[in-house]
């Protein structure tokens, strides 16, 4: 069983991003850049069908500017086998990446794709549903456990009170939530390793995909501030203020 | 222009997430809610979707195959009833955000998740880096395809309408996907999303004997529904749909009363846009004090019971 896991290089999720003067989008430059958490737990979960047998190859993909390079790197220090970057503008839309994803797919044929729910920048939770209707496969979103029984994917959900599990037939797409599992770091050794194993480059456009974005960013806002609170010095004191002042009790 | 509204319904009502969705579309157009299920809760479902206001008609899509909200009937048979639709609106509940993206690609359309404001037919606002940034953005595409943050607008009421209801020729098949089972812990406590006051934990509650002894009888007086910080949950303190945040639930209540939650932003993302909040916390610096209305410094074990015995 052969597993592909597209990965996505964004802001580190500890970095409070800043809304540039001119309102055009957020400040980027020089942050720190990271593998999306959800993407790390992807990849975890692959990694782990491997070891324990039930699959035989992860491939990891990236869309993105060739600094996505050093996010594909991680995915195999962390046990990916190898690669595949399709270069293209920052951060193309959902709808593109299915695309490119779907172009990927035919061509590398997994039995699973296994995507983070959702990416920490444009917070979409989209394209792996979207892979799904484009291949037409089954889909398991917001996974919090995924098992092959019978040669089909039974995954549990995180859904609002509580959980689901469905049965899908394989090839299907599984879109990872945060209590899937606890992603491993990599060490040293595997660093290195990873530097040795093969990384592919293909330009998006190869693959005739059309990357127009439909949607058309006019402008980006700092969310409205909220007018500076008080500190109180007592339980009487936020009581009486909860009844008097806010009227909420 | 009309809008095709999907419209959940939870133990015998319209949820309330689904009549936030059915007052933004009418900022869009005339609404046509379609409700799902088999034979008997389509129906249920399409008597109390009638009479929200605001509603002009109602699809009732009653079939076995419909009976779980799965994605991949749910997408084709929302592919199947587009064609007349200028917009295709849900809530961003955990259905809404499960079927919508897989109906958008199959329209070859980019949905626009998460919308908190209407600016035009074609124009949206959606937060972005876990609320930190408002993108404003335009949509090229001839359908739009939306899921709305419940908390944005104020639910459509339940009564006072009085929609016609059309029955649709569900022929749409799964043969891919399959229902298994489902794990929904119940609980006499309002509802997480729609509660006027809620009370969360975090890691300072130390463990789930803690959370549940310490909390519970302050969320009693306030009649709250409790919620949790990632870290609670992850620990075991608190199931994991009272998660609060960026990839938990998203939270506006009138009464936010976080106790020993540190304030990260994952967290401040599902709950920053609540009427008050008042932190209780031992640590001065916590961010939380920071975004709070109301800031008491001291040990939750003292202030907690102190404050549910003074309501």
């Amino acid at each position: 069983m052969k597993i592909l896991v597209p990965v996505k290089r964004v802001v580190d999720y500890n970095i409070k991003v800043l809304v540039k003067s001119d309102g055009t989008g957020v400040e980027t430059a020089g942050l720190k850049m990271s593998m999306n958490p959800f993407d790390e737990i992807a990849v975890e979960e692959a990694v782990r069908l491997r070891e324990k047998g039930s699959a035989t190859e992860v491939i990891a993909v990236s869309i993105g500017v060739q600094q996505a390079q050093d996010t594909l790197r991680t995915a195999m220090a962390m046990g990916a086998d190898r690669s595949i970057l399709v270069l293209s503008e920052e951060s193309p839309e959902p709808l593109a990446v299915a695309k490119v994803l779907k172009a990927i797919v035919e061509k590398e044929k997994p039995d699973l794709v296994f995507l983070g729910k959702q990416a920490i920048d444009d917070d979409m939770n989209a394209t792996g549903q979207m892979l799904a209707g484009l291949l037409g496969w089954g889909q398991g979103t917001f996974a919090s456990k995924v098992e092959i029984v019978d040669g089909r994917a039974e995954v549990t959900r995180e859904v609002d009170g509580g959980t689901e599990t469905v049965s899908l037939a394989v090839p299907a797409i599984v879109t990872a939530d945060l209590r899937l599992n606890e992603p491993r770091y990599a060490s040293l050794p595997n660093i290195m390793k990873a530097k040795k194993k093969p990384l592919e480059t293909i330009q998006a456009a190869d693959l005739g995909v059309d990357m127009t974005r439909r949607l058309t960013t006019v402008s980006v806002a700092e969310p409205p501030t909220r007018k500076a609170g008080i500190k109180v010095g007592s339980v009487a004191e936020l009581v009486e203020k909860l009844r008097n002042e806010a009227k909420v009790i | 222009m009309t809008v095709l509204v999907l419209v959940e319904t939870e133990a015998g009502q319209i949820r309330q997430a689904s009549r936030s969705a059915i007052a933004a579309a009418t900022k869009l157009g005339d609404v046509h809610a379609l409700v799902v299920g088999n034979e008997a809760e389509a129906e249920t479902a399409a008597a109390l979707a009638a009479k929200v206001p605001g509603v002009a008609k109602v699809l009732k899509a009653g079939a076995d195959v419909l009976a779980h909200e799965l994605a991949e009937p749910m997408a084709d048979l929302i592919v199947s009833l587009a064609g007349d639709y200028s917009h295709i609106v849900a809530a961003s509940t955990a259905v809404g955000k499960n079927v919508l993206p897989r109906a958008a690609a199959l329209l070859d359309v980019q949905p626009i998740p998460d919308v908190m404001a209407i600016v035009d037919a074609d124009t949206f606002v959606r937060p972005i880096y876990a609320g930190n940034a408002l993108a404003t953005v335009k949509s090229s595409d001839a359908k739009k395809v939306l899921t709305i943050r419940a908390t944005n607008f104020d639910p459509a009421p339940a009564e006072g309408g009085s929609a016609s209801v059309d029955a649709v020729n569900v022929t749409v098949q799964d043969t891919v996907s399959r229902f298994v089972s489902e794990h929904t812990p119940t609980s006499d406590r309002p509802e997480l999303e729609s509660a006027r006051v809620i009370v969360s934990g975090g890691r300072g509650l130390g463990s789930a004997e803690n959370f549940q002894s310490v909390l519970t009888p302050l969320a009693d007086k306030l009649g709250a529904a409790i919620g949790a910080s990632r870290v609670a949950v992850d620990s075991g303190y608190a199931e994991n749909d009272c998660q609060v945040g960026q990839t938990g639930k998203i939270v506006a209540p009138e009464l936010y009363i976080a106790v020993g939650i540190s304030g990260a932003i994952q967290h401040l993302a599902g709950m920053k846009d609540s009427k008050v909040i008042v932190a209780i916390n031992k640590d001065a610096e916590a961010p939380m004090l920071q975004v709070a209305d109301y800031a008491l410094v001291g040990d939750l074990f003292e202030v907690v019971p102190e404050l549910a015995k003074a309501l």
